[in-house]
Parts: C-alpha cells; sequence; structure tokens
C-alpha cells in the first residue's frame, strides 16, 4: 500500500502532501525569523542610542555604517530571483523543460550574486574592525544577515539539485517534479520575503 | 465493490509512477540495517523513539537518584559507587557541587527533551496516529527517519557534554542568562544538542499535521477522530510554532558564546568582582521571554498527550463513549491557542512590571477553563461505567487525581501575589513534578501496557502490572508530597545542600530523607516493569488482534502486530465516532469505527 497524495491532491483538502509540509515548514521559520525580529525590537527599544557607539565612533543612523545602495542593489537581485524562479515553475507547468532549465540556472545565478555582494559587504565591515562583538547593533546585523544568508545557501543547494541531477525526474514523473518545483518556489520566496523585511529594519530605520 | 475497484486502480496507477515507492513493498528482503536501523516504517520508528526515550528516562532519573543521596546526607560520602565518577565530580565519594549543578540540569533537560516528548510523540505517536486513522504510514516517511536521527544525534551530543573539561551544563535546565553564557563548554555543547533535539521536533511536527490532515481514512471526518489523534494534532501545533523561538535564542546564546556578542548580557556585567568585558547593550530578561515562549507551550507539550492516552484507555474500559468529547476537542483547540500567550507567568519576579504580571495572571487563571473541562470529562466519563480494572486502567486512574493535584496546586504559581512567597521553592518544584511525573508518566505506562498487545500481538502480566502500579503511585507521592510542605516553608530549590544553612529550613528538613529513601524505591519498583516489558516480548501470553475489544480502527481494521509495511490488509473506512461502546441493540457491545450499518 502507498502513501496516498504525494503527487496527486486530496480532494477534500486541496493539497497534496508535501506543499502542506513546505506551508507548515515556513511557518515554523515565521516563528525563527518572528523569535529574531522581537529581540530586535526589544534590545533596541531598551538601547539609549541606535547604533550608537562602535569602536569608539558615535553612529546616529544605521546607514552610515551599512551601505544602502548595495543593499538596495541586493533586494532587486532576490526579487530578480524569485521571479525567474516562477518562470522557472511555469515553463514545467508549460512543458518547455529547456526554459526550465534556463529559467532555474538564473534563479541560481541570483542567488550567488546575492551571496557574493553579502560577503564583499561583511569583508568590508571587518576590515573596519566592525565585528559582532562591538555592539549590540553590529550583533544583530550579523547574526540576523547570517541566518538569511545560510537560508540562501540551503535554497542554492535545493535548486541546484533540481537544476542538475534532481531533474531527471522530468522523464519518469513530470507531475511530481513539477510539484517539486513549486514548493522549492515557495521556500525561495520565503527567504526573499525575509529579506524585504531585514533590509528596511537592518539598513534603512 | 466500487471503492475496492478504484482502490487497486490507484495502485497500479502508482506502480507506474513511483518506482521509489514500489521499492518499499519489497522492505522484507533489505537487510538488516535497512529494516531496523535506517528505517522508513512508522512502526520502527515508533519503536527507536520508545527505547531510546526509556533508556533517557532512566538515565535522568539515575542522575536525580544520585542528586537525592546529597540531598538527604549532605557532604557525606556516598558508598560503594561514589568514587566511580572521579576526583573531578565526586572527590573521595563527596559531591562536589558543580557535579551537582550538573546533574540538576541535565536531570530536567534529559527528562523533558529526551524522555518525555519523545516517548509521548515520538513513540506513541509516530506508532498509534497512522494506525488510528487508517493509514499506510507517516506522510514523509524519510523525514520521519531523519527526525529520529536527529534526536539521536542530540542525545549523544548531551551525553557527551558530561566528559568535557568542566564538566556538562550546570545553569538549570532552563539556561538562564548571563550565568550560561559564562559557563564552561559543556553549555555550547547543551545548545548545539537542543538545536538538534529543536531540528527534530520540527520535522516531527510538520510529519504529524500532513499526516492527519492528508492520510485519514475515508469517512474519517476531524469530529470522529479518536481523541487521541486529537492531542497528537494540537501538540504537533505547538511543537511547530513554540520551538523556532528556542532555536533562535539557542543561536542568539551560541554567538554570545562564540562570537562575543551581548546579547543576553547587560552592560557593566560585573562577574566575581571584575568588569566583563563585552560591549554589553543586551538583556538577561530577553533570554527569559523567548526561552519561556517555548516553554510554556512545551508543558502541554508534555500532559496533552497523557490525556489522549488516557481518554482512550478510560472510554475502552468503562465500555461507555468519552463523556463530552466535543467539548474536549474544543477545549483541546482552545488551550493550545492560549498555551502562547501565557509564558511570562514564570517571570512575575523578575520585574517586568505589574501591568505585564496583570496580563499574564489573567490569561493564566483563563486557560485553567478548559484543562478542567477535559479533566472534568474524564472523571464523569467513570460515572456510571462498569469499570474493568485492567493494568492500563489502574495507571489511567492513578493520573486523573494526580494531574489535578499538580493542577490545582499551579493556581498559587498564577496568581503574581502568592508566586512571589513561592516562586523557586520546592513548591514549584512539587507542582510541575505532579504534572509531568505523577500525572504524564503514569498515562505514558498505562500506554505501554495498552499498546503493548498492539505492537508484539503478547499481553504484558498483570501481576507484575499491579506491583509495578502500586510501587509507582505509591513512592511517587511519597517523593513529591513533601516538597510542598517545604515550599511553603520557604526552601528554594536548586540549594546544593537541600537548605542545611537556612534557619527557615530547619523544621522541615527531616523530609528530605523521606524523600529520598521514596526516590529509590520508586526506582526500585520499576524493575518489575523492566522484568515485564522485555520479558512479555517472548514469553508473554498471546492475544487475539483486539484484545481489549477496542472500538478504534488501529485494533479492528489491522492484525496484531500490524503488517510491515502499509500495516493494513484492506484499506480501512470510517463509518462512525471512535467510542462507540455499549450501543443498545448491538449483539457484541461495541461498534468498531470500520464497521458499516
Amino acid at each position: 500500500m502507498e502513501i496516498p497524495y504525494t503527487t496527486t491532491v486530496r480532494p477534500d483538502t486541496g493539497v497534496y502532501n508535501a506543499k502542506l509540509g513546505v506551508w507548515l515548514f515556513l511557518a515554523s521559520e515565521v516563528m525563527l525569523f518572528g523569535g529574531l525580529f522581537s529581540a530586535y525590537i526589544f534590545l533596541r527599544v531598551g538601547a539609549p542610542e541606535w547604533p550608537g557607539m562602535i569602536a569608539g565612533h558615535m553612529f546616529e543612523r544605521s546607514s552610515d555604517i551599512l551601505n544602502v545602495p548595495i543593499g538596495t542593489f541586493n533586494t532587486m537581485v532576490l526579487i530578480a530571483s524569485s521571479v525567474t524562479m516562477v518562470l522557472s515553475w511555469a515553463s514545467l507547468m508549460m512543458k518547455n523543460f529547456s526554459k526550465y532549465k534556463l529559467y532555474m540556472g538564473l534563479t541560481i545565478l541570483f542567488g550567488f550574486i546575492f551571496l557574493i555582494v553579502k560577503a564583499f559587504e561583511y569583508s568590508d565591515k571587518f576590515s573596519h574592525h566592525f565585528y559582532p562583538s562591538e555592539s549590540a547593533f553590529l550583533a544583530i546585523y550579523f547574526t540576523l544577515t547570517g541566518l538569511h544568508g545560510l537560508h540562501v545557501i540551503g535554497g542554492i543547494i535545493v535548486n541546484l539539485y533540481f537544476w542538475g541531477p534532481g531533474s531527471k525526474m522530468w522523464k519518469t514523473q513530470p507531475k511530481r517534479f513539477t510539484n517539486r518545483i513549486e514548493i522549492a518556489g515557495l521556500y525561495w520566496h520565503f527567504v526573499d520575503i525575509v529579506w524585504i523585511f531585514l533590509f528596511p529594519t537592518i539598513y534603512l530605520l | 465493490m466500487t471503492n475496492s475497484a478504484e482502490g487497486s486502480g490507484d495502485k497500479a496507477e502508482h506502480n507506474e509512477e513511483t518506482p521509489v515507492e514500489r521499492h518499499a513493498e519489497h522492505q522484507e528482503d533489505l537487510g538488516f540495517w535497512r529494516k531496523y536501523i535506517f528505517s522508513t516504517d512508522h512502526k520502527v520508528i515508533g519503536l527507536q523513539y520508545a527505547f531510546t526515550s526509556m533508556f533517557f528516562l532512566l538515565f535522568g532519573f539515575s542522575l536525580m537518584m544520585l542528586m537525592r543521596w546529597q540531598l538527604a546526607f549532605p557532604g557525606e560520602a556516598l558508598p560503594i559507587i561514589g568514587k566511580l565518577f572521579g576526583e573531578a565530580n565526586m572527590p573521595d565519594g563527596v559531591m562536589d557541587p558543580q557535579f551537582y549543578n550538573q546533574l540538576g540540569a541535565m536531570h530536567g533537560t534529559i527528562m523533558v527533551f529526551l524522555g518525555i516528548v519523545p516517548l509521548a510523540v515520538g513513540a506513541f505517536g509516530n506508532f498509534v496516529v497512522p494506525l488510528q486513522i487508517g493509514a499506510p504510514d507517516m506522510a514523509f516517511p524519510k523525514l520521519n527517519m531523519a527526525s529520529y536521527w536527529a534526536l539521536f544525534t542530540g542525545g549523544i551530543i548531551m551525553l557527551v557534554s558530561f566528559i568535557l573539561p568542566g564538566g556538562a551544563a550546570k545553569s538549570g535546565w532552563t539556561s538562564y542568562t548571563p550565568l550560561a553564557v559564562i559557563e564552561t563548554t559543556g553549555q555550547t555543547f547543551w545548545l548545539l544538542g537542543m538545536i538538534f533535539l529543536i531540528t527534530s521536533s520540527l520535522l516531527g511536527a510538520i510529519n504529524f499535521i500532513t499526516t492527519i490532515i492528508q492520510m485519514r481514512a475515508k469517512g474519517l471526518t476531524f469530529m470522529r477522530l479518536p481523541f487521541f489523534v486529537w492531542v497528537q494534532f494540537i501538540t504537533a501545533f505547538l511543537l511547530l510554532l513554540a520551538f523556532p523561538p528556542l532555536e533562535a535564542a539557542g543561536v542568539l546564546q551560541l554567538m554570545d558564546r562564540l562570537a562575543g556578542t551581548s546579547f543576553f548580557l547587560p552592560s557593566g556585567l560585573v562577574v566575581s568582582g571584575e568588569v566583563l568585558n563585552v560591549s554589553g547593550g543586551g538583556s538577561p530578561l530577553l533570554w527569559q521571554h523567548l526561552f519561556w515562549f517555548l516553554a510554556h507551550p512545551e508543558v502541554y507539550v508534555l500532559i496533552l498527550p497523557a490525556m489522549g492516552i488516557v481518554a482512550e484507555i478510560i472510554s475502552n474500559n468503562t465500555r461507555k463513549p468519552i463523556w463530552g468529547y466535543k467539548s474536549m476537542v474544543y477545549s483541546l483547540i482552545f488551550l493550545g491557542f492560549m498555551s502562547f500567550i501565557v509564558w511570562a507567568h514564570h517571570m512575575f519576579i523578575t520585574g517586568m512590571g505589574t501591568m505585564m504580571s496583570a496580563f499574564f495572571q489573567t490569561t493564566t487563571m483563563i486557560i485553567s477553563v478548559p484543562s478542567v473541562i477535559i479533566l472534568s470529562a474524564l472523571f464523569i466519563s467513570l460515572w456510571g461505567g462498569s469499570i474493568r480494572f485492567t493494568t492500563p486502567m489502574l495507571f489511567a486512574l492513578g493520573f486523573l487525581p494526580m494531574f489535578g493535584i499538580g493542577g490545582l496546586t499551579g493556581l498559587p504559581l498564577g496568581l503574581a501575589p502568592t508566586d512571589i512567597h513561592l516562586h523557586d521553592t520546592y513548591y514549584v518544584i512539587g507542582h510541575f513534578h505532579y504534572i509531568v511525573a505523577p500525572g504524564t508518566i503514569l498515562a505514558l505506562f498505562a500506554g505501554v501496557y495498552y499498546w503493548f498487545p498492539k505492537i508484539t500481538g503478547r499481553k504484558m502480566s498483570d501481576v507484575l502490572g499491579k506491583i509495578h502500579f502500586w510501587g509507582t503511585i505509591v513512592f511517587m507521592n511519597g517523593v513529591f508530597m513533601p516538597m510542598f510542605i517545604q515550599g511553603l516553608a520557604g526552601v528554594s530549590r536548586r540549594l546544593y545542600d537541600g537548605g542545611q544553612l537556612y534557619d527557615i529550613a530547619q523544621p522541615v528538613l527531616e523530609w528530605n530523607v523521606f524523600m529520598s529513601v521514596s526516590a529509590w524505591l520508586l526506582g526500585v519498583a520499576q524493575i518489575p516493569f523492566l522484568i515485564n516489558l522485555f520479558g512479555s516480548i517472548k514469553k508473554g501470553k498471546k492475544v487475539s488482534a483486539n484484545p481489549w475489544e477496542a472500538t478504534t480502527m488501529e485494533w479492528t481494521a489491522a492484525p496484531s502486530p500490524p503488517i510491515p509495511h502499509g500495516n493494513f490488509p484492506v484499506v480501512p473506512t470510517a463509518y462512525r465516532g471512535p467510542y462507540e461502546y455499549s450501543v443498545p441493540g448491538s449483539s457484541s457491545g461495541f461498534i468498531p469505527q470500520d464497521q458499516e450499518n
């Protein structure tokens, strides 16, 4: 007896198993980042000034420490990657596998661009002796963006698998493969949305 | 006829489509490793959870038996085995205070996260839920395997931390900051271990919710679910939504320890007379908020599965439907929701402010209402029943008053004015142990006796079971009842000498020996259980597929023990509610859920 609804939709709930599973996973991720954002609010409300003293200098605005244009660029990169992610799924829905390869490849590329830009931002901070141990602001900045970065890396690994070896499934079980891309997309959009909240809270506010 | 035709059509289609799952049908041919160690069968995984968690329950209990020596006879050398623990921990057999702190912190951590939760949710949930809802397995079998191995890894990390320099974590199972941040490496291992345990619970929770929503048999609507499935459903939501903030807190504390951040370290923190060289700006209260945001729902994770087990057994042994099934379900949902907004009643004396206290004591009083409804419904279910005093029923009956004591003694702790006196005293220890030890653990024993025939096709011995029951319930009360007396007198918890140095403790100190002897005898009372459990696997009396004459589908639609993959020879369909006992006009006196007409 096989497990039902791995590929097909259960009529009375309207979803297949993995789709419900990924939504539940995202709910727990909301609570994870919710906890971290709450920690940020808690510490910021209690701080006399923000970002405050770092390495002997007084900073009055986050944008004096963080590079807003680069952050904006990275936001655009992630949004673009979400668009290509949807297009890759849509290509599969239209049974166009080569288009899928193209759009998924672009999604992965945008993911890497985001990470490379982030790495430059980090090394720039380190070269100015801005470490997580220097202040509450930097601790929040590095921990939250670092955790988000790990989520991006996780997403890239999954997408790379579906772009490369995992895509063999298209030949044997096209419906199931399309489902897989759909839920990988749900995760990828979530990672994107987290950044859309992170960017203004940390860089701009 | 149409149903079965459709069913086989489905099967053929799947066989073409999914080579992976066709492979699963040949599980019989798989080698030892795939069949018993890295199995994806929910029943094997459930048993893996069961044995792992029982080991940890015994291990965690042993830590406590050691601590009870120090509390009963402070500063005296532990005879015979004392020197086995090494010079660093027990020089000349006398317990070092730091070692006492390790034992205390790890007792709590192990009992909660590696003992009760894996047994109540991982073991019973995994084994019973798919069978009760007529599913061939959990929705994600590989994820299920992953969650067990994450738990196993977390458990190993916790055990290994004992042999680190400086020993295991010693700032309590709550790991309050800033103390936990400045502790030795054991605390880092505690955090890493917790991240594995949290991951395990999250994967498990996703699996349970998906399974219950997606894999219910035809006709099994939500209001026909056995109450046990309902509690696992709500419990999974609590795990899913409450654990991530603790994961966040764990990551922040790891950053504090490893990257030198100050999330939980305030500016100008002085340790041992010296100002700590940290950037500051953090808040110790932040840890408490994040920790208790998990840890209060966690309390309900500990108790809800117990209520579910007891409901099944009471209905089965009173031969009556449980009284007020619907109100129990609605109370359960309400309770699950409320459990997210009561956490700060653990923090009344932190100085968080009277407004906060007023809010959280109000929500705390509100949450006691659904708990009381569920407990009352279980009590009323006994009314007018012709009760069969089987071994599982004894444990289930024992659960009711014990949980009642635990719940009622919680009320003074939920109200800020009385909590100020009782906070951090032995009264608190007595209160929550009544919930989880004579409460949950009795229910878990009940579950073991109840579902043992399902797992093995044999029954456990009733004689040994009854010895086990009376020994357990008497000595558990012997351990925990005096804690209320000591706590009301004002004796603090976590004292290395049990309060010898305090004047207020003097009149109630004599209870320490009584409690310790009770604890050791409680250990002795578990011997008949272990003999019974392992002996009955091979030597127990063989019984039919449905020895308790139950109505739920794990008994009525599947053989005992169930077939390895797929569980059911024929896919069951549910036609009625879960507890149709003593139905007027029925010849056998009960109608199985999957029986038509």
